[in-house]
């Protein structure tokens, strides 16, 4: 592996049962970039980041996270590097027990032995990163989805992780909160100098902020390049999906019999 | 005439089958829970090292069932009293009330009626709990934090709701003794010295009350567990929670009704 890569994907395959869900997938993420993976809904692009955090395994090839292969980790080796990766998940999954400190502060209590004065600072220090400083005493409750992305973004950040994956960062969002979360991507990427992942499908607002976009289609990488290329790319996947066309080689309908057939039976299709 | 024949025979074999699919399907998840205890006591020892977590939950499953519990233990050792002396003063015997109210809640409607109101208040709360954050991937995204969730969420509430039962239980038979005073030697007139004095003769430590808190011990583990895994097991839908409460509630009420009638043919065969 080069030493370049942070991930490593190699030929990978993954099927739940008898479902394959992703066909012989390679990718290289480069240490200090953002990149995007996108694809339609229900490509495999979360379960290519499941694989990656090593809650699922494959059923064939190899996922390498700084050297490492995931899928072989022990349960202890596999929580050692996930304490050195950040996750966002798609709907924040902040803890609603708690407080937006506390949530922050969460994995400095569980996995650091820093007095509480310091763990007060780091906290205010990540949510300030977040613009929600003076949000910290609130419940998750109180919060809007967009107030919620960021602190489950805070919360991502607070160990300050070498990989941060989001999932889906921009659903649901206004264009605001939507333009605020992707900037703070970009600028908490290079900041802290990690290395990030995004598995999205608002191809405008990853256009801006990334340095490399794979495509993935029905569980295999169709497309891939830096956003320049993309917005030059012939490829017809990636042109439906920039130019958000309704068909093209994804089919706007799900497979089903002709609509004739299905309205007034065979003898009048096979008429018509 | 074979048509009907063939169809009886597909419904018997239909049932069969049927019958096999829940027996195996049964057999499967005894074993997965069985597999969920196990790790479960592998990843307790957060709950005792860091005693705050469990304490937390003793508060929530323990002590916010306290008014439930002596409520319902005091109207039930009121009725006990009323039943108690309607029948006992038949023969003349009024003066034992004392030691039937105690006898039967100690030995029996103590931990059975206080395991079945923890198993619905406390039980269903910490499975819609579990459940629920299930739901919303906060289990998940604990577990990419490198934080185990059976240690830290799922263990806690069990020892919490375990310790918490034979002290509910305990105060549920406390709360009906005095319900039994009341009506019998308070409102009805019998006599306070005799009530006393026949339950502390009749009222055997060893076979009634260490008896009593064993059964309640082992109902505390059942509801608890039971609640802990159909909360982490629920399927992650408003409907696959619903459905998981109701399981609770349901599976509890069975177990601590069966292991009752298994616990009490053992402890009156060695008395």
């Amino acid at each position: 592996m080069s030493d370049d890569n942070l991930v490593e994907i190699k030929d990978l395959d993954f099927a739940y049962d008898d479902r394959p869900i992703l066909k012989g997938i390679s990718m290289q993420i480069p240490r200090g970039k953002v990149v995007a993976i996108m694809g339609g809904s229900g490509c495999g692009k979360t379960t290519l980041l499941r694989l990656i955090g090593g809650q699922l395994k494959p059923s064939r090839g190899e996922v390498l996270v700084d050297g490492l292969s995931v899928p072989k980790l022990r349960h202890d080796e596999l929580y050692d590097l996930r304490r050195r990766m950040g996750m966002l998940f798609q709907f924040g999954a902040l803890f609603t027990d708690i407080s937006v400190f506390d949530n922050v502060a969460y994995q400095m209590r569980e996995h650091t032995d820093l007095p509480e004065e310091l763990i007060r600072d780091l906290v205010l220090l990540k949510l300030n990163a977040v613009g929600l400083r003076g949000a910290d005493q609130l419940m998750p409750a109180e919060l809007s989805g967009g107030m919620a992305r960021r602190v489950a973004l805070a919360r991502a950040i607070s160990l300050d992780p070498m990989l941060i994956m989001y999932d889906e960062p921009f659903a649901g969002l206004d264009p605001i909160s939507l333009g605020v979360i992707g900037q703070l991507i970009r600028k908490l990427n290079d900041a802290l100098g990690a290395t990030s992942i995004m598995v999205t499908h608002d191809i405008q607002e990853s256009l801006q902020i990334v340095d490399y976009i794979y495509f993935m289609s029905d569980g295999k990488v169709v497309a891939m390049g830096t956003p320049d290329e993309i917005r030059a790319s012939q490829h017809p996947f990636v042109h439906q999906f920039v130019f958000a066309q309704a068909d093209g080689p994804v089919p706007f309908h799900y497979p089903a019999k002709p609509l004739v057939e299905e309205l007034l039976g065979k003898a009048a299709h096979e008429r018509a | 005439m074979s048509e009907p024949k063939h169809g009886a025979w597909s419904t018997v074999v239909a049932m069969v089958t049927h019958l096999g699919h829940r027996v195996t399907s049964a057999l499967q998840q005894l074993g997965f829970v069985a597999r969920f205890f196990v790790v479960l006591l592998l990843s307790s020892g957060q709950s005792f090292r860091r005693i705050h977590l469990t304490i937390r939950e003793l508060y929530f499953s323990g002590f916010q069932s306290l008014l439930i519990i002596m409520v319902s233990g005091l109207f039930i050792g009121m009725v006990l009293g009323m039943q108690g002396y309607e029948t006992l003063q038949r023969y003349g015997s009024a003066d034992a009330l004392g030691v039937l109210v105690a006898l039967s809640l100690v030995r029996e409607l103590g931990p059975v009626v206080a395991g079945l109101l923890f198993a619905s208040r406390a039980g269903s709360a910490i499975t819609a709990e579990i459940g629920l954050m299930k739901a919303t991937e906060q289990l998940t995204a604990m577990d990419m934090m490198a934080v185990n969730p059976i240690g830290r969420v799922v263990a806690p509430r069990f020892w919490g709701g375990v310790i918490s039962m034979p002290l509910l239980a305990a105060l549920f038979s406390v709360a009906g003794i005095f319900g039994g005073y009341l009506i019998g030697v308070v409102f009805i007139g019998v006599d306070e010295g005799a009530f006393w004095s026949q339950m502390g003769a009749s009222v055997d430590f060893y076979h009634d009350i260490w008896s009593g808190i064993i059964k309640s011990f082992v109902f505390g583990i059942a509801v608890s567990l039971i609640a802990v895994f159909e909360g982490y097991d629920a399927v992650p839908t408003a409907e696959g929670v619903s459905s998981s409460i109701k399981s609770t509630v349901v599976q509890s009420a069975l177990a601590i009704l069966a292991l009752d009638f298994v616990l009490t043919s053992f402890m009156l065969r060695e008395a």
